[in-house]
């Protein structure tokens, strides 16, 4: 089991920056997020935008400030949980708190600093009726595994790069593919809508555009989807399993049944401090709401400071804290 | 009215309808506009096309600037997307949309 002082829920720039504040103090940490890499919406909804109110960087790519935050806080050797959704929390007799994973993996903790942001990305879901009811045998939101479809019938929806490269990736795999788009272009790299073009000429393929599945047909398990096209109007695809990639959207998800204090989907904080109203968890960055709330990077590094320095009184009730500057102490990293 | 106020209607996803007075010298979009007046709008990426939260269907006949490149790519991971379909926060306001009509996409 992991033991850390300070669980950081969700690897934003606000989660890593906490990394760096709470280092100062000697306090170690653990980053939990669901998504496989590191940055939060900077990295998933804009990378190569450039931000502009960072303070003493006139322009900073949002994947420039990131890569930065990773390199200021590597003194402090954070560990890392990538790919999993922090789940549930319970008490432990000495305290402390005890986060599990979707993937069951336990952390233990002094504090925990919710930097969830938006929420948890999750994979658009398109809007089908009873589409849960086949979600667990026969709809694939992610792929890992290309094995589990050889040989199999697949459909893949949508335009971008994942649905173009899943489909290449997948012709030598499956038995036969079926990639379904709503309009006649793509967005995507050009060499991928190339390579999907000739797999669809040469018949390896098919490619239907102008439709979009609309329906799902099945006993237990999934036997068609139904896409509607534009001319043609209803067509049943038999398949086996559906790929819907339509990107990733941010959902609150499992933090809205910790007991905090939700205000629409933030949550409530005291701005001495920015604990929430459970003795020993934070929230800091776009998660939370206070009166004045901005939703910018910059407030979310001030809400990081001022958390881990009460994150620390906690933590080490009888210890004084000294306040020294970084150009005093400099910045001395962990063995 | 006004000079350099239009009128706007906006239906939102009861299908009631709201209609907006929206300045048209503040360089305000739609999806601004809406949420400006509490509408249920999230604007989630600030209204650079790359949220479709602000996702609505023209139901007027004006005429408006063409979706970008990033509004279309945008719009093939929304969900409910019909001919009509444009994100708000790609319509700026201009005199010539008085009397637009809008009505909000549902969110899935
Ligand atoms: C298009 C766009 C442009 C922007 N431009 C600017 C700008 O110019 N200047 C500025 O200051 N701000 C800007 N912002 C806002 C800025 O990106 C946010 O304020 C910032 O990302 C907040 O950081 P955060 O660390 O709080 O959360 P996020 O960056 O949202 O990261 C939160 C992370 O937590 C994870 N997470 C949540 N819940 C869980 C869970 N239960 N389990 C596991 N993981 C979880 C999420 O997957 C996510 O990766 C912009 C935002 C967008 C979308
Ligand atoms: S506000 Fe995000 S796409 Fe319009």
């Amino acid at each position: 089991m992991i033991e850390t002082d300070i669980l950081i829920i969700g690897a934003g720039p606000v989660g890593l920056f906490t990394v760096f504040e709470a280092g100062l103090l000697k306090l170690k940490c653990h980053i939990v997020d669901v998504l496989p890499q590191v940055g939060g919406q900077l990295t998933e909804i804009y990378p190569k935008k450039p931000i502009y109110d960072i303070p003493g960087y006139p322009s900073i790519l949002a994947a420039d400030l990131v890569d930065n935050l990773m390199e200021q806080i590597a003194p402090f050797k954070p560990s890392f949980t990538l790919g999993e959704v922090a789940q549930s929390i319970s008490k432990e007799p000495d305290g402390k708190f005890l986060l599990t994973t979707n993937k069951n993996k336990k952390i233990k903790t002094s504090v925990i600093a919710i930097a969830g942001g938006l929420g948890c990305f999750e994979p658009r879901k398109p809007p089908i009726k009873g589409i849960e009811d086949f979600e667990e045998e026969s709809i694939v939101y992610m792929v890992k595994d290309p094995e589990q479809f050889r040989d199999k019938e697949i459909l893949i929806a949508g335009g971008g790069d994942s649905a173009l490269d899943w489909t290449i990736e997948l012709a030598n795999v499956a038995k036969k593919i079926t990639l379904v788009h709503r309009r006649t272009s793509f967005r995507g790299a050009l060499d991928s809508v190339e390579k999907v073009h000739h797999l669809a000429t040469k018949g390896v393929i098919d490619l239907i555009t102008e439709a979009q599945a609309v329906d799902l047909k099945g006993t237990n398990t999934l036997s068609h989807v139904v896409i509607k096209h534009k001319e043609k109007g209803l067509i049943d695809i038999p398949v086996d399993y559906f790929i819907p990639l339509f990107g990733l959207t941010p959902k609150l998800g499992p933090i809205a049944d910790w007991g905090l204090n939700l205000n629409r989907s933030a949550i409530a904080v005291d701005t001495l401090d920015y604990s929430t109203n459970v003795e020993g968890i934070y929230a800091i960055g776009d998660i939370n709401e206070y009166e004045g709330k901005l939703k910018l990077i910059l407030c979310g590094f001030h809400e990081a400071t001022l958390m881990v320095q009460s994150a620390f009184k906690r933590i080490y009730p009888d210890q004084k804290l000294s306040f020294k500057y970084t150009t005093v102490s400099g910045v001395s990293g962990f063995e | 009215m006004e000079e350099n106020t239009i009128n706007i209607t906006v239906t939102d996803r009861e299908g009631i309808d709201h209609i907006i007075e929206a300045p048209t010298d503040m360089n305000f979009n739609l999806m601004e506009i809406c949420k400006s007046s509490e509408l249920p709008v999230e604007g989630t990426c600030g209204g650079m096309a790359l949220c479709a939260s602000c996702h609505c269907y023209v139901q007027s006949e004006h005429k408006l600037n063409e979706p970008s490149d990033d509004e279309l790519d945008m719009l093939d991971q929304a969900f409910f997307v019909e001919d009509n379909s444009r994100l708000s926060c790609q319509i700026y306001l201009t005199n010539d949309l008085n009397k637009l009509k809008i009505k909000l996409a549902p969110v899935s």
